[in-house]
């Protein structure tokens, strides 16, 4: 038989060519992996099977998604199993973590996780860690600085575990189903996605194996190694409610109605304008209120980007809204939107805030609305730790919207209860005040100084203005003066960057 | 005034204080159970003090569950309920 | 005027955020008899301290015939900071003694005599009928207001959507205080999730002539100022009047005259209250004409 790689000339030029077809070539077990019109599967009998087919080893990295939020059964499942079959020094690098997920304590204490990467923590855990219970700082990353560590292969994962509501044989996996109404339901996977592209292996459990292809779909087979079917995977109540209320709260809807106007009078009010918006009570009434002042001018929006609700859905189908970027779903209904709507796309956390693609959604945004548990004089922002200095949240979206938006406002009460949310410098620095245009209280209206251009239009407009001194001088004035948090030398946690740098520390409180 | 009979004061919502007298001897007594302990715990027992000395009340278990009032709620409330403790409707303003 | 129930922490705090022009305290109605003394600590201790940014306090105080009532007097007036609004007013004796009783406090307290503002409710047919006397009864009265729930009750009726059962009364109250020359306030609008009900009836107070409207919760402010604010062309009318009167003084001359016809003096009244409406709306005139 001829050897045909000896006639090609040039060869050391072309690159990586096989060797010479023959028979051997079609046995199964060979490159060709299966015989020839078998119907393969990647489904294996069990997580325990799955995990050694991924050739999980001892210190290295397991990635989560939060999609599942307070619903979620993977997270404590998975780590349940690697303690039983006797792993140690994990890196768990979650998208975030909450309350649900306090039973991680044990695993930090028998020593299976040595240390965690995630958006944010809640709970029981970020009480353990904030105490003191971890060796290791846990590294905090935003959605967007995740995304780009994982991508660059700053943070490689080895192994992720992924819940899908709906996977099929192949490891085509969705969010949802379309083979039958309910069950576990979360929307857009967007974290997930990103994981499942860049980890060595995925391994997608679901509880609910559907007829192939499960298309569309968020993640596909080309990405997933492994297929699990489990018993469940969350507790629907947990992952989503059904339609977020609207707030009937007076102190939001006066917030709220600020924002509004402080977007019509901004200068980034056009057609064609892109948006975001969060879960909270007041940004659910500022995209009403922000609908109504579009239908009143007369425009629409190129794109609503975010964690979506279903009051970005209404939006949409009102025709106010011509594109949905959808990187988390927050409700039922903004999940059953993407099942539905033509237009309402599930995005990877890289394609929604990875900062080194210059062109990723938020990048492309004009106004975003954030929240806060605390802004300081000087605009930084703090979404992570209490007023007592414990972990009690996440950075989520919200500095690289903070920086990708053309006008990112936060909007704040100036107190909650006896808290005061403005304050002279935040607790823990998560968006740097320089990216952050307006602050938007129950007592007034703040611009940054370095928007002057923005603060003339807001005058113009008619919004009575106030600094950020003024309103922290109001909130002291109200509740007094907080004693300081006592701190030890601990470091428990490292904030960071969408770049990646070294943005802030916690530290653990003293008792 | 004397603290004669056990009395209660504000709600347990929040941005209230509910505050609870009883008899006691030798001394005020506070127990103070505070969402904002660790930033206001001083100040709260400081106000409750306070306002305890100008009614001269000198001895009194007070039990306080604060849920975030302002200073001036608690104020207001430790006066309701030492009133109600002293059983006194004699009302002092200023 | 918001209503802010006297014994609820959480609403006191937040009461001066909003955009009315006026906070009403509740010691009566909203306070349930066994709270009566929690609540007026409540109201004193925010009165002293809270800075409701220069919003006008009133404070409803209780039947200045009972002891609670007196109590919320002897506390409210020692504050300095808010007008008394007594409830059910039949009669100007009723205000006459409770004047009585806040000059007293006044006098014993080194208060100015006279300094604290007085507001009337008129809440039954008796107080309608004498809403003249009411009015009348005192230079401390600022304003007189309806309370329609109890002047229903008391007429045997109830309130209706097109509100006419309460015209006599909102009628008589507003000629009472027009005559007197103080502020007409009208009643409340119980039914919050009723926007266009409620709108309704404040573009009915406002063309019968009403100063304002008392609403129990914030989402109604906006309403209240939609309808009271004047239109662009109301305010460019008034301005225009402004312009013709300065114009005529700069002449010497005594007739004042816009577009060939004469301005005679309720024309300038009008004019002006547009322009303060405009004003107390967050309108700026002096820049552009109040193209704001």
């Amino acid at each position: 038989m001829r050897d045909l790689r000896k006639e090609i000339p040039c060869l050391e030029q072309l690159g990586s060519l096989g060797k010479t077809f023959s028979e051997s070539c079609l046995e199964a077990g060979g490159a060709l992996a299966v015989d020839k019109g078998s119907h393969p599967s990647k489904i294996v009998p069990s997580l325990e099977e799955a995990i050694r087919r991924c050739g999980l080893q001892d210190g290295m990295t397991i990635s989560f998604h939060h999609h599942f939020r307070n619903g979620d059964q993977i997270v404590n499942m998975v780590l349940d199993k690697l303690a039983e079959m006797g792993f140690h020094d994990l890196v768990l690098a979650a998208s975030s973590l909450t309350d649900c997920h306090a039973p991680l304590i044990r695993h930090i204490q028998n020593g299976v996780i040595r240390r965690i990467e995630t958006s944010g923590l809640r709970g029981k855990l970020a009480d353990a860690i904030s105490g003191g219970k971890m060796d290791v700082p846990v590294v905090f990353r935003s959605h967007g600085g995740r995304a780009c560590a994982i991508s660059q292969g700053e943070l490689p994962i080895d192994v992720a575990f992924l819940g899908a509501p709906s996977c099929d044989a192949w490891g085509n996996a969705n969010g949802y189903s379309r083979d039958e109404e309910g069950g576990i339901l979360c929307g857009s996977m967007g974290y997930a996605k990103c994981d499942a592209q860049y980890a060595r292996k995925t391994v997608i459990l679901t509880s609910h194996v559907v007829p192939c292809p499960n298309v569309p779909c968020a993640i596909p087979s080309t990405d997933v190694d492994c297929v699990v079917e489990v018993e469940s995977i969350g507790d629907p109540a947990g992952i989503m409610s059904g339609a977020t209320r609207f707030t009937k709260n007076p102190k939001e809807l006066l917030m709220a109605e600020s924002a509004a106007e402080v977007i019509a009078a901004s200068g980034v009010f056009h057609d064609g304008f892109s948006f975001q918006m969060g879960s909270g009570g007041a940004s659910l009434a500022v995209a009403r209120f922000l609908g109504e002042k579009m239908k009143a001018a007369g425009i629409t929006a190129s794109y609503a980007l975010g964690g979506i609700t279903g009051s970005i859905v209404d939006m949409y189908e009102a025709g106010l809204v011509r594109r949905i970027l959808d990187v988390q779903s927050f409700d039922l209904r903004a999940a059953e939107s993407l099942k539905q709507n033509r237009f309402h796309q599930q995005i990877s956390a890289v394609y929604y805030a990875s900062p080194k693609d210059a062109t990723c959604a938020v990048n492309g945004l004009d106004t975003v609305i954030l929240s806060a548990l605390e802004v300081d004089t000087d605009f930084n922002v703090n979404v992570l730790t209490g007023s007592d200095g414990v972990i009690r949240g996440a950075i989520g979206g919200h500095p690289d919207t903070a920086w990708g938006a053309s006008l990112a406002i936060v909007v704040c009460p100036l107190v909650r209860g006896r808290i005061p949310c403005v304050v002279p410098k935040v607790n823990t620095l998560v968006t740097p005040g320089a990216t952050v245009d307006v602050v938007v209280t129950e007592y007034g209206v703040a611009v940054n100084p370095r928007r002057e251009e923005l603060r003339r239009r807001l005058e113009r407009a008619g919004i009575p203005l106030r600094t950020m001194e003024q309103l922290q001088g109001i909130a002291q004035q109200m509740v007094g003066k907080p004693d300081p948090i006592r701190y030890t030398d601990k470091v428990v946690g490292v904030v960071t960057y969408r770049d990646g740098s070294v943005l802030d520390l916690i530290y653990q409180v003293a008792d | 005034m004397n603290v004669t009979t056990t009395a209660v004061a504000g709600t347990m919502e929040s941005s209230d204080v509910m505050v609870t007298m009883a008899p006691r001897e030798g001394g005020i007594a506070i127990d103070l159970d505070s969402t904002v302990e660790k930033q206001f715990g001083r100040a709260i027992r400081a106000a409750i003090l306070e306002e305890l000395d100008k009614l001269g009340i000198a001895s009194a278990e007070v039990r306080v569950v604060d849920k975030g009032a302002l200073e001036c709620v608690i104020r207001a409330r430790v006066k309701a309920c030492a009133y109600r403790a002293c059983q006194c409707e004699a009302y002092q303003w200023g | 005027m918001l209503f802010v129930p006297g014994n609820n922490p959480g609403m006191i705090k937040d009461a001066g955020i909003y955009g009315q022009d006026c906070i009403m305290f509740d010691l009566e109605d909203s306070v349930s008899l066994g709270e009566k003394d929690a609540a007026r600590f409540l109201v004193y201790q925010a009165l002293n301290t809270v800075d409701y940014a220069g919003k006008e306090l009133v404070v409803r105080v209780n039947d200045p015939a009972t002891k609670c009532g007196v109590d919320d007097l002897e506390a409210i007036v020692r504050t300095q900071k808010a007008v008394i609004r007594l409830p059910k007013t039949e009669s100007a004796r009723d205000v006459l003694d409770c004047e009585a009783i806040i000059a007293r406090i006044e006098r014993e307290n080194g208060i100015p005599e006279g300094s604290t503002g007085m507001m009337a409710a008129i809440e039954s047919a008796a107080g309608v009928l004498n809403a003249k006397e009411i009015a009348f009864s005192t230079p401390r009265l600022i304003g007189i207001a309806l309370g329609a729930e109890d002047y229903v009750t008391d007429l045997k009726t109830k309130r209706s959507a097109e509100g006419i059962e309460l015209l006599f009364a909102r009628s008589m109250i507003l000629l009472a205080a027009r005559a007197a020359g103080i502020d007409a306030i009208d009643t409340v609008y119980s039914d919050v999730n009723n926007e266009a009900g409620f709108r309704a009836e404040v573009e009915l107070i406002h063309q019968l002539g009403f100063d304002g409207k008392s609403i129990i919760n914030p989402r109604q402010i906006k309403t209240v100022h939609e309808v009271y604010t004047p239109t662009q062309k109301d305010i460019d009318k008034a301005l225009a009047v402004m312009e013709a009167i300065e114009e005529a003084h700069r002449k010497g001359s005594g007739v004042i005259s816009l577009n060939g016809k004469m301005v005679d003096r309720p024309i300038v009244l009008r004019a002006q209250r547009t322009l303060d409406l405009a004003r107390a709306a967050g309108i700026c005139l002096e820049e552009g004409n109040g193209h704001a």
